[in-house]
């Protein structure tokens, strides 16, 4: 294990070494992205993400994290350049039923639903037959700990609930991928570390493949195993910082000095990366 | 909680009703105290006794504007729906139609009435159409807004499932817009209701027709002011009477998620 002050700092680009056996789940291909008003949101971004990794996106507003957390989910297109998920493009991926779920920044439920039907939205478009998709539904909502509030209505729920129902319904269809855009940052920091402790338990559990895009450097040192740090206008890769901590992260490892060491080089980064 | 609930409804019911025993106590006395005579002011008790001897004839002109309200008020729901999806199908459909849903909403009814009434035969169907022409635009532009006000983030979610357009359509588009579609049919009810009694003034001068606009006419003609007083509180009755169905309906179908009606009944 290295210490933190070790931590590979790397500057652009980065090249990555093709070690990985598996198949990478994203891999950005001198990606860039260019708004029809002409804002220039990412220089030519090259990226790759592997299976089974937590890489969280940071950096200051404007820097393009959103935008290339987009062209992951196919939202939005490259401009120029290009992105493979496991090596295939979207459209062949996603029909030979690869799953690619994205929790947005907003809970986006639908206010005229109940938590039951919300999460099993996804299964619903899909086709899953009405019983095997209530099944996975109890058990996703049993997962993030709404398991009685199943037929309440958004409303009736706090914007912590609200979120784990968001989370609950990206993870209903068993993503291979999944994208998360500033989830907990509209919640009160004792609400976002809770809910921080169990996305590492389910994405340990799972395996699960996680892009992350937040402001909170805590956030992203308890969370990641990757940090990539963006500086702005145009996006661009800044630096990239390694966590290597056990996973799945205990509590304690908020309190541990080897974290505050994180924070303090993160911080440093980010200094760096906004006044660059 | 609860009990505060049903008190504070027997405030909004028992408040106004009292205002309005008041107002009429007050009219009653100030005639007899002056006393205004029946031909230009007949007292709420001269009304009452009109209702009651006439209520035969008088409900029969009510059933028949209800009747063509209703009617205009259905057809307007129908084609003022059919015409909002249609416009949000293309937006060159709308751009090149929309204007012409302007035009006919900022044309007076009364002017073009009479040539309706020329033009159609049938008094009913004239009459009708009159009612439907005032009552479509609320729901055309209440419903084309509410289909294009769906959160942008949903649709997002929508698309991130590979969902359809029909299922865009039923599950997001038709939802998002129930509020704004209940909103149309508030207005619309009572004009469907104006647009009925306008028409049936125009076709009453015209010697047709027997709704409570043609009562009103006729009591007019004959100076019996009391009579028309009764007429026009019947279509008052009628009109609150739609507009509580209406509210009633948008209860029962957004009771349960939009803030519009989780606020009416706390």
């Amino acid at each position: 294990m290295t210490s933190p002050s070790e931590a590979t700092v790397l500057a652009l680009p980065e090249p990555r070494p093709p070690v990985a056996v598996a198949a990478p789940a994203v891999e950005v291909l001198s990606a860039e992205k260019i708004f029809p008003d002409g804002t220039r949101a990412l220089a030519p971004i090259s990226l790759a993400i592997d299976q089974g990794e937590f890489v969280t996106l940071i950096g200051p507003s404007g820097c393009g994290k959103s935008t290339l957390l987009n062209l992951m989910s196919n939202l939005l297109e490259p401009s120029d350049g290009r992105l493979l998920w496991w090596r295939a493009g979207y459209g062949d991926v996603v029909s030979r039923g690869r799953q690619v779920a994205f929790v947005f920044q907003d809970p986006t439920l639908m206010p005229w639903a109940r938590l039951a039907a919300n999460v099993r939205l996804p299964l619903d478009l899909a086709g899953v037959p009405r019983a095997a998709a209530n099944a996975r539904v109890t058990a996703a909502l049993a997962r993030v700990g709404l398991g009685d509030f199943a037929h309440h209505y958004p409303r009736q729920l706090s914007g912590g609930m609200k979120m784990r129902a968001s989370i609950a319904r990206s993870l209903v269809i068993d993503p291979d991928l999944l994208l998360m855009d500033e989830p907990f940052g509209a919640l009160d920091e004792f609400t976002r570390n809770r809910l921080d402790d169990e996305l590492v338990k389910l994405c340990f559990e799972r395996k699960l493949t996680t892009v992350f895009v937040t402001h909170s450097i805590y956030e992203a040192v308890f969370l990641s195993s990757r940090i990539i740090v963006m500086a702005g206008a145009p996006g661009r890769i800044f630096a990239t910082l390694a966590i290597d901590e056990v996973q799945p992260r205990p509590e304690s490892f908020r309190n541990s000095a080897r974290f505050a060491e994180y924070c303090r080089t993160l911080s440093s980064l980010l200094a760096r990366a906004s006044g660059a | 909680m609860r009990l505060r609930a049903r008190s504070e409804t027997a405030v909004s019911i028992i408040a106004p009703a009292l205002v309005g025993i008041a107002l009429l106590l007050f009219w009653e006395l100030a005639c007899r105290a002056w006393s205004v005579p029946v031909f230009l002011l007949p007292k709420p008790t001269d009304i009452a006794a009109k209702l009651l001897t006439d209520w035969p004839t008088l409900l029969l002109a009510l059933g028949m504007t209800l009747r063509v309200a209703v009617q205009a008020f259905v057809a307007a729901v129908v084609l003022g729906t059919l015409i909002a999806f249609l416009f949000v199908q293309s937006r060159l459909i709308e751009k090149s139609l929309f204007p012409y849903a302007v035009l006919l909403q900022v044309t007076p009814i009364v002017a073009i009435a009479p040539l309706i009434i020329i033009f159609v035969k049938n008094t009913q169907a004239a009459l009708t159409l009159c009612a439907t022409v005032v009552a479509i635009f609320p729901i055309i532009s209440n419903t084309t807004l509410g289909l294009r006000s769906v959160d942008p983030g949903l649709i997002n979610l929508f698309r991130m499932n590979r969902a359809g357009r029909l299922q865009t359509l039923v599950r997001l588009r038709i939802p998002s817009a129930l509020p704004y579609f209940f909103g149309g049919l508030r207005i619309s009810s009572g004009l469907a209701l104006i647009g009925a009694v306008v028409g049936e003034f125009v076709a009453g001068t015209g010697g047709r027709g027997s709704g409570l606009a043609y009562e009103i006419l006729q009591s007019g003609f004959q100076l019996d002011i009391p009579r028309m007083f009764a007429a026009l509180f019947l279509i008052t009755v009628a009109g609150v009477g739609l507009f509580v169905v209406m509210v009633g309906l948008s209860r029962l179908t957004l009771g349960q998620w939009h803030e519009s009606e989780i606020g009416a009944d706390m």
